[in-house]
């Protein structure tokens, strides 16, 4: 695997916004077996995007938010990456709206990151290497996705899944901070466990796209929609997950005993509760928000973050290992610090 | 990369078809024999079979896909890919 390790940049603040709209697994006609999928899964409810709100919309609010509990101005910002699997066009990038939105400079850096399960860790790394010679003092990671808008109701293998969220993370020059250090893998001889086949240029989107056909009992999808080879991750997440937090730990000589929390992508509970089991950790050190906002793609780590560690991170000090994994397959982990980050309350969007 | 070593060097058929039934809740322990047809049974949904990678990763250190599962009839043809795998 590859290693970056980055000085002088440190996370100033947390936020994140979900769709108001929610969907309960328990009582959703939709999902059958729902006692079991909730046993296994963890996942109990889901904010799900209606068709007005993007991952662009969510992005926008959590950011406008973050930037007034920090009390710092859009003008500030000198750098902007959205990370997303679920972009408001194909072209242009969704970044250059989210600029406009948010008030940002035409003077600034700004980038979308096509990334998902591991996008979090992929967008942290890009923007702290952005930053670390000082010349950006101030940068925003926007990442999320509606990834329930690309599920099938008639899927048992995605719908029960998926939730919506959108996130911001606020990161500022500091020649005092902690180096952040990164582990990162690629195996895109996996990219069709995880993938939505047309749209794109390879297979684009044409007369069929969105008739539905079935797969298997109870799946049931058009080439237009995700599919998720669930054996295949599970079988990836397993071994990709814990050997990634071992490569970081080994390579950069971290002590894991000394880590406050580990924060996984939030794929499933049983996928995740074995990556835990299998890396040794003990369970008050891994926080989920699987049952409150379900399998929100990108946005899992940040999300799991605010929702789950809010007391502790805003008023000590923290010292974070994050691990993404999935669609790509692409999977990293990070290690940063934090000290009393601004994270204000998770925001409902209708 | 940690190297993990290897729990078992060989396959042993009656304890992977032992493991292998320990996955089920439902079905009996007795019912299971290298000829089985895993997928045809009541219990075998995709839960079980997420156990069942899970198991043989822990037992076996070996990591199957979704297609070794899909393609595999009998229990032994799932020994096989295991035993191919080591």
């Amino acid at each position: 695997m590859s290693h970056l390790n980055i000085p002088n940049v440190s996370v100033r603040g947390l936020a994140a916004t979900v769709p108001a709209m929610v969907k309960d697994n328990l009582t959703d006609p939709l999902v059958n077996d729902a006692e079991k999928i909730l046993k296994n899964t963890g996942i109990h409810l889901r904010h799900v995007a209606p068709e007005h709100i993007c991952a662009s919309d969510l992005c926008e609010d959590a950011a406008k938010r973050l930037l007034d509990a920090l009390e710092w101005t859009p003008e500030e910002i000198d750098c902007l990456i959205f990370v997303r699997q679920t972009p408001d066009y194909i072209l242009p990038a969704t970044v250059t709206i989210l600029q406009e939105k948010l008030g940002i400079s035409t003077s600034c850096y700004a980038i979308d990151i096509s990334m998902g399960c591991s996008g979090y860790v992929m967008g942290l790394s890009n923007i702290a290497a952005l930053m670390q010679s000082g010349l950006f003092k101030k940068g925003l990671l926007l990442v999320g996705d509606t990834i329930s808008r690309t599920c099938s109701a008639n899927d048992k293998s995605t719908y029960p899944l998926f939730g919506d969220a959108g996130t911001a993370t606020a990161l500022e020059y500091n020649p005092e901070a902690a180096e952040m250090k990164f582990s990162f893998g690629t195996d895109g001889s996996g990219k069709e466990a995880i993938i939505i086949k047309e749209g794109g240029y390879r297979h684009p989107f044409n007369s069929d796209s969105l008739v539905e056909k079935e797969i298997e009992t109870g799946i049931s999808r058009s080439g237009a929609q995700l599919v998720l080879d669930g054996m295949d991750v599970f079988s990836f997440g397993i071994n990709k997950g814990p050997s990634s937090v071992k490569d970081l730990t080994g390579f950069f000589d971290i002590d894991m005993a000394e880590v406050d929390n580990f924060v996984f992508h939030q794929a499933n509970l049983f996928m995740n509760e074995k990556i835990r089991k299998k890396l040794k950790i003990e369970p008050e050190k891994v926080p989920y928000s699987l049952g409150k906002f379900g399998n929100t793609s990108s946005a899992t780590i940040p999300l799991t973050l605010i929702s789950e560690r809010k007391e502790a991170l805003t008023s000590s000090h923290q010292r974070h290992i994050g691990c993404g994994f999935g669609v790509g397959l692409s999977w990293g982990s990070f290690y940063f610090e934090t000290e009393n980050l601004v994270i204000p309350e998770i925001a409902y969007l209708n | 990369m940690a190297v993990i070593t290897n729990k078992k060097d060989k396959m042993d058929s009656e304890e992977f078809i032992q493991l292998f039934a320990e996955q089920f809740d439902e079905t009996e322990a007795s019912e299971f024999k290298a000829e089985t047809s895993f997928r045809e049974l009541e219990e075998w949904d995709s839960m079980v079979a997420l156990m069942v990678i899970a198991m043989i990763d822990e037992e076996y250190n070996v990591k199957v896909s979704g297609d070794d599962i899909r393609n595999s009839t009998t229990v032994q043809d799932l020994i096989s890919v295991v035993a191919s795998k080591k």
